[in-house]
């Protein structure tokens, strides 16, 4: 049975068996991603909750684990409207192109030795490259709605998110400099051997105190990631108090959902990026005995969840910030110190490789 | 195959929107197209090997100036009965512009010929021993190191220009100044007044 089905597999055509396992591995990695998200997202709701002392949503199934599940088929069932003199193809497309640039970038990210989809190797400019993209959606979801709200919103996070990749940028340069290749599972095979080699530490580099650099380098990451991905403290193009609901005000039904999916996504994809670029990736914090047993891919989960547990608490723990604090933080802070940051961690690899 | 097919794609996508960056109606539209038009251009050069290339073009243009370009467009206030005003009176004048640069185009392309190196040269983007990236460093930050530092001179004086340009000093403006916000002290803004009742404040 099994003998002809591999046979009868053999005898495909290159194209054909490379088609079908690509979109198999794209297939099962997005439902995976999406039932992950689905409990990332209940989790986000019971961390907030839990620090306001409430207890979140709780009847939805045991602890309320299904809620997510009840929160996607009531999107899905209600009626989608189109607000009138609104554009409509783009006000459809924007959502869409919020998602897809979503999902496409998970593409590049290692979860585990050899479990990737695509491994370019310009990886990390490629993360880059779209997730630049995600702007996309929010302006023309903005702009399509022929509203006031939306489009101020849309002008906000444009010129946010155009602000902090900047400095994103510059701290990608930092990362790839130090392992000398932009392929993402490069990056990662060179933190192996046990936490102190991890990017945030680098004690590998002794004596080269290159912590002093990729510790600050991290915590900048993890501010501009948040205001990359218009979470609280930097959720001002849907500020309530002052927007309504900022791009996302004419929106709802399922092209609100996908809104949603592909915002929370892009978090968890800064998640993944911080665990890869700076805690090791699929690396276990000691490379002895108990700790080989567990499998890579958990050690990868587990961080990306710590990293959205502290997601969540900045969420429900720091006050959103004004525009001009927020513009003065990335052009004014974050970017002359990044800056410096290239410079330096660039002389450190020219001279440690030198001497 | 694959390839083939990508790039028929990939270029038939990148002259329609080409095309419709002209034709459309709606300048947000047009920018839209011009930003597809981009992108499958990085599409092109990714099929060509050049990946650095690609991605850089979309983190530049796609990312960052077409973005600017779509914040600009979309806070113009456009009538477009008034733009389309005008437009039999001028079209003889554009018409004879357009023949023009037709010919001119029609003209090199017909006349160009390209060196036997360059052939050689354009089919390995990427040399057998290192990646793109590396190839493109070694280009740019060894070989032609000074004409990269002068690109970037330019650049820098362009941006200067820009700022002070618009750079204008306003009187009056209130600012923010965090350090005498969290030095302030209690006696330098509060006064505890003993009033006697009945008399106020005199």
């Amino acid at each position: 049975m099994f003998n002809f089905l591999s046979d009868w597999w053999g005898s495909l055509p290159f194209g054909v068996q490379w088609s079908v396992s690509t979109f198999s591995q794209i297939l099962a990695f997005m439902v995976v991603l999406l039932l992950s998200l689905a409990f990332l997202l209940l989790m986000d709701r019971k961390v907030w909750a839990a620090v306001q002392m409430r207890k979140g949503p709780n009847t939805v199934g045991a602890f309320g684990l299904l809620q997510s599940f009840a929160d996607f088929i009531k999107f899905v069932l209600k009626e989608i409207v189109v607000p009138a003199g609104a554009d409509r193809p783009l006000f459809i497309l924007a959502p869409l192109m919020t998602l897809v640039f979503a999902f496409i970038t998970w593409a590049v990210i290692p979860v585990a030795p050899g479990w990737v989809i695509s491994d370019l190797n310009v990886g990390i400019l490629y993360i880059f490259a779209i997730s630049s993209l995600g702007v996309y959606g929010i302006i023309i979801g903005g702009w399509a709605s022929n509203s006031k709200y939306p489009f101020l919103g849309a002008l906000r996070s444009a010129a946010q998110m155009v602000s902090y990749e900047v400095s994103i940028g510059f701290v990608l340069v930092t990362v790839l400099l130090m392992v000398g290749s932009m392929n993402l599972t490069d990056i990662v095979e060179a933190q192996g051997g046990g936490f102190w080699n991890w990017h945030v530490l680098s004690f590998d580099m002794f004596p080269w105190p290159a912590f002093v650099i990729t510790i600050p380098m991290f915590v900048i990451f993890f501010i501009s990631a948040l205001a990359e991905t218009n979470r609280p403290p930097f959720d001002l193009p849907e500020a309530e108090s002052e927007l309504v609901a900022g791009y996302q005000v004419e929106y709802s039904s399922t092209p609100y959902l996908l809104f949603m999916i592909g915002e929370y996504l892009n978090i968890v994809l800064m998640c993944a990026l911080m665990t890869v670029l700076f805690m090791g990736g699929w690396h276990a914090p000691f490379d002895f005995a108990p700790f080989t047993w567990v499998p890579p891919v958990f050690w990868f989960a587990i961080k990306v969840v710590l990293f959205f547990f502290m997601f969540a608490m900045v969420k429900a723990l720091v006050p959103r910030y004004r525009y001009d604090q927020l513009m003065r933080l990335g052009w004014k802070i974050f970017l002359p110190t990044s800056l410096a940051a290239v410079a330096v961690m660039g002389a450190i690899v020219v001279y440690s490789n030198a001497g | 195959m694959l390839s083939a097919a990508a790039f028929y794609i990939l270029s038939a996508i990148a002259v329609i929107s080409a095309l419709m960056v002209v034709i459309a109606k709606n300048p947000v539209r047009a920018v839209l197209f011009l930003i597809l038009a981009f992108f499958s251009a990085a599409g092109l050069f990714v099929l060509l090997g050049a990946e650095f290339l690609a991605m850089i073009l979309v983190i530049v243009y796609v990312g960052a100036v077409a973005v600017l370009f779509l914040f600009v467009v979309m806070m113009l206030d456009i009538d477009f009965a008034q733009l389309k005003e005008g437009f039999i009176s001028h079209a003889p004048l554009g018409g004879l512009v357009a023949i023009a640069l037709a010919g001119i185009l029609a003209t090199t392309g017909l006349g160009w010929v390209s060196a036997d190196s360059a052939t050689s040269a354009l089919q390995s983007p990427t040399p057998e021993d290192m990646t793109n990236v590396a190839a493109l460093g070694a280009l740019i930050y060894d070989r032609y190191v000074l004409f990269f530092q002068l690109a970037g001179l330019v650049l820098l004086v362009a941006m200067i220009g820009a700022i002070v340009l618009t750079l204008r000093h306003r009187d009056g403006v209130k600012r923010q100044d965090m350090h005498a916000q969290v030095n302030r002290k209690r006696e330098d803004s509060v006064e505890i007044v003993d009033i006697k009742s009945g008399e106020g404040i005199g």
